[in-house]
């Protein structure tokens, strides 16, 4: 079995997790910047993230043999804060760069006017740069939340089929459908979705364009969410050709729209087996 | 002085895979002379050079296996003085951090910009550990600060071999010979292998590697 994570941020996780999602079949993963848990006060905090999603954590996911991409963005909590806005004047030197398969995780948190000033210039600023966009949709007031982004989107000058609306649940995913975006859903101890309701909305909904992730980070969560959902879905009947296009084949063209994505995992140059990661650091 | 780049125009041009990868290649390096002859402009300091835009995105339109060599003859093309290399190495991907580095003995006469090379070992990746120890680091790194690379190579299993001028270099230090006999100690104490490349340098020091 081949899974691709399309949405986990693993600067939070261990190189226990990246060993254990290497043995549930985990080959590939995107990580989206977002926020940290605690709040940043400078665009130059953002820039140090960026350069670990674009640098040090391909190198650890490749330790492990699974390819690492990321999609970058200002943060719509984050977008609130006036120090932090001028991220987006920086974006465009950070979008063009060979690991960048979209733009992300934009969207609504609290749904005010410095977020829909964000998600605009976001959703610009994938259209310019030929890549898709990831648009989280609220936790809170969540389908006023998602007709609210839907219409952002179709404002845009982003097609929709270059559009997944990512955490969408039960009472989100048929106006999801209906807009033509991509549906990504997240599996989530205690919130979110589980792997049981999950096989509802795909017996309900169908596979494709489906997307399904752990977006496993510093709360409680679970790298290998994604392993359990394919699981559950051959427990329910689903054949393996059905599990492979939601947890491998969908991500792939979803963030292959980008043109950027490299399955095969880059090596560092010339190095022996051993690195200091694997032996546990300085 | 600085040393001859080492990959020329042509050479690049053979190994791109098609026309269309050739073509990019042309007119980016158009776009960096052009910038040659023209400070940057700087409404936002954030703004960048296209030329600079077509660094970062070397790897796609170009291959990736050809991108350091590309993006080397970028910088060169754009006569990239320490205040660009700095800024690239800056918002630089760990890949453009590398073609940096590597481009420095090219671009870079004197010591002005071992803080790249400073900066890179500090990193823990052993890409970027494996270009900072190249010919401007045999050059221009002090002492200390070589002897602990030496050190980090053997430490993150980058190989000796990577390490610019290495014989030249450890050829009669004792302090390095004590650092490595240190080394040695703790990982034999730890029951673990000692390095096949520390008995190498221990040799060059002057030191005979005994019972390692
Ligand atoms: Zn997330």
């Amino acid at each position: 079995m081949r899974i691709f994570d399309p949405h986990i941020h693993m600067t939070s996780r261990t190189t226990d997790d990246y060993e254990a999602m290497r043995a549930a079949g985990v080959r590939a993963v995107v990580e989206p910047s977002f926020w940290l848990g605690q709040p940043r006060t400078r665009p130059a905090s953002f820039f140090d993230y960026f350069d670990a999603l674009l640098g040090w954590e391909p190198f650890r996911a490749a330790q492990y043999g699974i390819a690492h991409h990321c999609t970058l963005a200002l943060n719509p909590k984050e977008a609130n804060d006036p120090r932090c806005t001028p991220v987006l004047d920086a974006l465009p030197r950070y979008l063009v760069k060979d690991g960048v398969v979209a733009v992300g995780e934009i969207g609504y948190d609290s749904m005010t006017p410095a977020e829909d000033a964000a998600l605009a210039a976001q959703l610009q600023l994938a259209a310019d740069h030929g890549l898709p966009a990831l648009v989280h949709t609220p936790h809170r007031d969540k389908l006023a939340g998602l007709h609210r982004t839907v219409d952002v989107v179709n404002e845009s000058s982003l097609p929709r089929e270059r559009v997944l609306l990512d955490h969408l649940n039960e009472t989100t995913v048929k106006d999801a459908k209906d807009s033509g975006c991509w549906l990504g859903f997240s599996v989530y101890p205690d919130t979110k979705m589980d792997e049981d309701r999950m096989v509802a909305i795909l017996r309900a909904y169908g596979t494709e364009k489906v997307l399904v992730n752990s977006a496993a980070d510093w709360g409680k969560s679970d790298p290998l969410k994604t392993r359990k959902v394919a699981d559950a879905m051959i427990t329910a009947g689903f054949g393996e050709d059905a599990v492979d296009q939601v947890l491998w084949r969908n991500p792939v063209a979803f963030y292959g729209l980008s043109g950027r994505l490299r399955l095969d995992v880059p090596q560092a140059d010339g190095l022996h087996e051993g690195n200091s990661v694997l032996r546990g650091g300085e | 002085m600085t040393q001859p780049p080492a990959w020329t125009r042509g050479d690049v041009a053979a190994l791109l895979p098609d026309d269309t990868a050739r073509a990019w290649f042309d007119e980016a390096l158009a776009d960096a002379a052009r910038a040659a002859g023209t400070p940057p402009a700087a409404p936002s300091p954030y703004l960048a050079h296209t030329w600079e835009l077509r660094f970062a995105a070397a790897g796609r339109h170009c291959g990736h296996r050809n991108a350091d060599a590309v993006r080397a003859l970028l910088l060169i093309e754009a006569r990239a003085g320490l205040g660009t290399l700095t800024r690239l190495y800056g918002y630089g991907s760990a890949a453009e951090r590398r073609a940096v580095l590597r481009a420095l003995p090219a671009l870079v006469e004197g010591p002005h910009a071992v803080h790249l090379v400073e900066d890179a070992l500090r990193s823990n990746d052993t890409g970027l550990v494996l270009a900072a120890v190249g010919p401007y680091a045999a050059a221009h790194l002090d002492a200390h600060a070589w002897r602990h690379a030496v050190l980090k190579c053997l430490f993150t299993g980058v190989p000796l071999d990577a390490v610019a001028r290495w014989t030249h270099r450890a050829a009669g230090d004792g302090e390095l010979a004590r650092m490595l006999r240190d080394y040695a100690a703790e990982r034999t104490a730890a029951g673990r292998d000692v390095p096949d490349d520390l008995g190498r340098v221990l040799t060059l020091t002057g030191e005979v590697p005994k019972e390692l």
